[in-house]
């Protein structure tokens, strides 16, 4: 069996506070496989952005370990993680994060600037990734000419303008209406179905449900872990 | 790893996005540069002038006067030294025309006088003089002729007017063949000296008139005690490189005829060339204070630089928290801040140079000095603008580039 994408041992994360230690990851162990499409659910600070960083190598654990597509994260000096961030994640916001004064096109080019990619090719791709995500005829258009929906999809592009082998989303429906949540996770279900592995963070159990497996997180532990059922996964779809 | 020219093209474009706040930043290092420009481009422009009009007295020249040197240059005659200002004579002349590489000797004697020509009157400097001054003090004939070494042994009454006199007392006719009274006694114009303008010290040479010796001995400068002391003797040698070594065989050669020992000495021998060293190097002094006076305010330009690049940062907290999560080193936005400093700072050196390379022209055209301005302080001004925004350019860039990106997604 090849090895998992993500494997995670005994992950923890304390933030001090002035006396008070907060323990946000609380020896947390999980394994996700490459193509696995999981969303992590639970009550709010319950250590799931803290989970995601980590994920993202935006932050290090202060015990434990974890290894992503053959990085072990807390090993990696800033250079490193960098490259982490570039070549093997792909992220998603829910505030989007657009540059407001660049095009979509722009937008979608900039974490190719950062790997390095020609201009002439990063143009294609980036034109590839927009006609992908449904936004062929908007990418010369900047994100106030965008409807929030279309924003993210922009956004969605430019996660995967680099290739990753993993996109991470932190509740990337939270600031759309119900409807463009569904495009949305429709965009994302059918990406997955291409290959792509994906983790979610949401507070929307139809949007948890979507998924193909859902982690539950409480005080900084998982305390459960399920697969769903294949029907309500494509159901859904 | 960024492209270089994906650098580039952010900062312009983050430059371009605020160009009025780019200009007003820019601002300060533009005046800032331009005031040492212009400022170290008008004292050269003095220096050069100062230079220009002590050169003008005559090259490789000595100047043998009575009376002793004291202090920080001045001549003054010893005080109280009856005799003093007659300590020097033709002989003297003689006998320094006899030392090796001395190339002419000139004794001149010096009187005020007035002369009269068509009803005109002007008081001047009457220098009496051997036809061979010409030649010390590098000075041409510009209309008519020298008198000769006859002319002079007979105490001819000619002149040859200095460029002022000739102005002031014939405005409107050709000179040469007129007559003029000099202290009462009719003289003949035979020439016209060629024009030097002002001297260093600020002295129209051209306000004189040349004559010959024996006849202003004779004729103007009557009171003198003595008939064959002179006020001045020109000396000039075959190379400036002589003139150190001529000078101190002149001393040694007076002091023995005069019976003086050093110290005590009644003559004083100036070297122009030496005082133009001094004087070039007031000057200089004089144009370093200025330049450092303008450079204070490039370097409060580059505060400016450095609050504005402070502000942005801040303001792009969030931008740059996403550069680093889609891949951004820290390096990547070290450089990308530093060069928009940069930038900045050496758009405004460039412009800066332009206006005080104008200001320069227009002040020393004012004050109708040369413009000197040197290629390598112009590449040395751009060069300083550069090295502001890399100074004031740092500190912020590296805050932006130690930013956290979890703290920095977060900011509003
Ligand atoms: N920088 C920090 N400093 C101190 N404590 C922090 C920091 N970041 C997170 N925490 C704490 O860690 C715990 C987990 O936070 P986290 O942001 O992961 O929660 P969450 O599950 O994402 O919550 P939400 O659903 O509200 O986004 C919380 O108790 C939070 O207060
Ligand atoms: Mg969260």
């Amino acid at each position: 069996m090849a090895p998992p994408l993500i494997e995670a041992a005994d992950l923890v994360k304390l933030y001090r506070m002035g006396d008070e230690t907060v323990r946000a990851l609380d020896s947390v162990s999980f394994a996700i496989p490459r193509g696995d499409y999981c969303a992590i659910v639970g009550p709010s600070g319950s250590g799931k952005s803290t989970l995601m960083n980590i994920l993202g190598g935006l932050d290090t654990p202060t015990g434990g370990r974890i290894v992503i597509d053959g990085a072990d994260i807390g090993a990696l000096d800033d250079a490193g993680l960098a490259q982490f961030r570039n070549r093997t994640i792909g992220f998603v916001f829910q505030s989007f994060n657009l540059l407001a004064r660049q095009t979509a096109l722009e937008n979608v080019e900039l974490p190719m600037i950062y790997a390095g990619v020609t201009p002439k090719e990063r143009r294609e791709r980036a034109a590839q990734m927009l006609t992908r995500v449904g936004l062929g005829e908007r990418m010369s258009h900047r994100p106030t000419q965008l409807s929030g929906g279309q924003q993210q999809r922009v956004a969605i592009a430019r996660a995967l303008s680099g290739r990753p082998a993993l996109l991470l989303a932190d509740e990337p429906t939270g600031a759309l209406d119900s409807q463009t949540g569904k495009d949305i996770m429709a965009l994302f279900a059918e990406l997955n179905r291409e290959g792509v592995t994906i983790v979610i963070v949401t507070h929307d159990h139809e949007v948890a449900a979507a998924a193909k497996r859902t982690i539950e997180m409480r005080d900084g532990r998982i305390v459960s872990d399920t697969q769903n059922t294949r029907a309500r996964h494509d159901a859904h779809v | 790893m960024m492209r270089t020219s994906d650098l580039v093209a952010s900062a312009g474009r983050a430059l371009r996005a605020n160009p009025l706040r780019s200009a007003l930043t820019a601002l300060g290092v533009i005046i800032g540069v331009a005031s040492v420009v212009a400022m170290v481009a008008l004292g050269s422009g003095a220096q050069a002038q100062v230079e220009r009009s002590i050169a003008s007295l005559g090259s490789n020249l000595l100047i043998v006067v009575p009376g002793a040197q004291r202090g920080g240059g001045g001549v003054r005659g010893a005080a109280g030294a009856a005799g003093n200002w007659d300590s020097l004579t033709l002989d003297d002349a003689a006998a320094i025309a006899e030392i090796e590489r001395v190339t002419v000797v000139a004794p001149s004697q010096r009187a005020r006088a007035q002369l009269v020509a068509n009803g005109l009157n002007w008081n001047t400097q009457v220098e009496g003089v051997t036809p061979a001054y010409l030649e010390a003090r590098d000075w041409r004939i510009e209309q008519g002729r020298m008198f000769d070494e006859t002319e002079e042994r007979q105490a001819r009454r000619v002149v040859v007017l200095g460029a002022t006199v000739a102005r002031e007392l014939f405005p409107n006719v050709n000179p040469i063949g007129e007559s003029v009274r000099v202290n009462g006694g009719v003289f003949e114009v035979i020439g016209v000296l060629a024009s030097k303008g002002q001297s260093g010290f600020g002295m129209d040479q051209d306000d004189v008139t040349l004559a010959p010796l024996t006849t202003v001995k004779r004729r103007i400068s009557g009171r003198s005690r003595r008939a064959d002391t002179v006020s001045q003797i020109s000396v000039k040698t075959a190379s400036e490189d002589d003139l150190g070594v001529v000078q101190e065989q002149v001393e040694t050669l007076l002091r023995q005829r005069h019976r003086t020992r050093p110290g005590e000495d009644d003559f004083t021998v100036q070297n122009l060339s030496s005082i133009t060293q001094t004087a070039a190097q007031t000057t200089q002094v004089f144009t370093y204070l200025l330049g450092g006076i303008s450079a204070v305010s490039l370097l409060v330009g580059g505060i400016g630089i450095m609050n504005i690049m402070l502000v942005s940062v801040t303001e792009r907290t969030r931008e740059i928290g996403l550069r680093k999560a889609l891949g951004a080193r820290q390096s990547d936005i070290l450089h990308q801040f530093g060069l928009e400093a940069v930038a900045l700072s050496v758009a405004g050196g460039v412009v800066g140079l332009a206006l005080g390379v104008l200001g320069a022209w227009l002040m020393t055209s004012l004050f109708s000095l040369p413009l000197v301005i040197a290629p390598q302080n112009a590449l040395l001004a751009i060069a300083f603008s550069g090295l502001v925004g890399v100074l004031f350019g740092a500190y912020p860039a590296w805050r932006a580039a130690r930013l956290d990106p979890i703290e920095a997604l977060r900011r509003e």
